[in-house]
């Protein structure tokens, strides 16, 4: 099941050559811009693992697109997504995120059901992948 | 942003054919704006003919390549990255500013940034920090001009374990790999930078353009100083221009002289003792001429008179 979460993610994947253009348009709005993965895709773990620091003071999308070849040739196996984060005042914030690498096989979401007091049910999404252990969900290392 | 010909001014369909035949040369000249560009330099820059000449060959060449690439002759990128040896104060940091807005004209860096750095910015202090402090740089200076100042820093022969060396390699590394996306300009003394090249054959070979940035003649830096007077918006008197003739001449003898820079710090002690002058008279009522202009007194207390 595809994993659909933040910008894009309805779309096909998009070319490095999309990715580039996006990072520009982030990068001349002055926003500051974060590689960050995972291998744990439930949609309420927002806090991924940063590839390094935010990139700010770049002028060119060249040199993201260098640390996101790098971060993929470590971590390929994983979600990979950009953020671009708006330092200025009354934002200080995220304004732009969006997958730009996932694993070449998505096993999606288990979903539990906990019978509680009376009738009621809790649900519960459990991803497949995090069954295993993490570095090795995905078949990575 | 090349961007691909469109197939419908190619009416016969043939493969080879270019869809573009002719070209004005002069409309694409003026189109880039680098002819302004140029001329600028030849103003604002005293001297320096080898530098000037080989800026405008490279123009030119850029130019032509831009042509060839509307006309779908394609050729690989050329190798922009160039090293300036001179003297001190010959205006090698002043060209790379100019270098870059050339560049950046005819489109062959997107952004037209400088990045000026020196040793201390590229190497770490520890091991594992090098590496990412480079890279941080080099992602700056992405789609624009690097340029490092006294290069040769970069390599400490005398000490094998020296960080400078990961800074080299990773430099050469991204000079080879992503050549559209930066120019490396590396600058410094004659001397020491041949060393240091000989030290580091890669770079060498790696580097298009070496130009070496020749020492003013006594004219050029008298030139020089009035361009940058022109600039503050001061003036010598006639004696005073005599004086300071005579100043570069005995100046110029004395150890350490740095061409411009030299000027500039002379320039700026004059104004020192200019402002002296005038506010030891507090009773005068003074022009804008005086308050403009530097009269030979002012030179003439200079230390290098008493030797």
């Amino acid at each position: 099941m595809r994993v659909t979460q933040g910008c894009f993610s309805f779309l096909p994947d998009l070319t490095d050559e999309q990715i580039s253009r996006q990072v520009q348009y982030a990068l001349e709005k002055g926003w500051a811009v974060n590689i960050e993965f995972t291998d744990d895709p439930h949609p309420r773990n927002n806090l991924w693992e940063m590839w390094g620091l935010p990139m700010f003071d770049l002028r060119d999308a060249a040199g993201v697109m260098m640390e996101l070849n790098e971060c993929r040739k470590v971590y390929g196996d994983r979600y990979v997504r950009m953020s671009a984060f708006d330092s200025s005042h009354g934002w200080e914030s995220v304004r732009l995120s969006f997958i730009v690498n996932r694993p070449k096989d998505e096993p999606g979401f288990r979903l539990e059901r906990h019978e509680v007091a009376g009738r009621n049910i809790r649900y519960t999404t459990i991803p497949y992948a995090a069954d295993r252990p993490e570095g090795a969900r995905y078949g990575g290392a | 942003m090349s961007s691909p010909a469109s197939p419908a001014a190619a009416p016969q369909g043939a493969d080879e054919i270019p869809t573009l035949d002719r070209v004005d040369l002069r409309r694409e000249f003026n189109e880039v704006g680098i002819g302004e560009v140029l001329d600028q330099l030849d103003r604002e820059l005293i001297g320096l003919r080898p530098v000037k000449t080989r800026i405008r060959e490279i123009a030119s060449l850029l130019l032509i390549e831009r042509i060839r690439n509307r006309m779908n002759l394609t050729s690989e990128v050329p190798t922009l990255h160039m090293s300036f040896t001179g003297n001190p104060g010959t205006g090698k940091t002043t060209v790379a500013l100019r270098i870059a807005s050339i560049l950046h004209k005819l489109g062959f860096v997107r952004r037209g940034q400088v990045i000026s750095v020196t040793r201390d910015e590229l190497v770490g202090q520890y091991i594992g920090h090098t590496a990412p402090k480079t890279k941080e740089i080099l992602k700056k200076a992405m789609g624009g001009v690097l340029f490092i100042d006294e290069a040769y820093y970069l390599h400490r022969p005398d000490n094998e374990r020296d960080y400078g060396q990961e800074a080299i390699e990773i430099l050469l590394q991204v000079m080879e790999s992503q050549r559209e996306d930066l120019v490396v300009i590396l600058a410094g003394y004659g001397d020491r930078m041949d060393k240091f090249f000989a030290s580091n054959p890669g770079f060498r070979s790696r580097i298009a353009h070496h130009i070496d940035f020749p020492d003013y003649s006594d004219q050029e830096l008298l030139a020089i100083a009035e361009l940058m007077l022109n600039d503050m918006n001061y003036k010598f008197s006639t004696d005073a221009r005599q004086a300071f003739t005579r100043y570069i001449a005995l100046r110029k003898a004395q150890p350490l002289f740095s061409n411009a820079r030299s000027i500039r710090n002379a320039l700026d002690r004059m104004r020192l003792r200019q402002a002296s002058r005038l506010v030891a008279d507090l009773d005068r009522v003074l022009s804008a001429d005086d308050i403009m202009s530097l009269e030979a007194s002012d030179v003439l207390a200079s230390r290098v008179f008493s030797k």
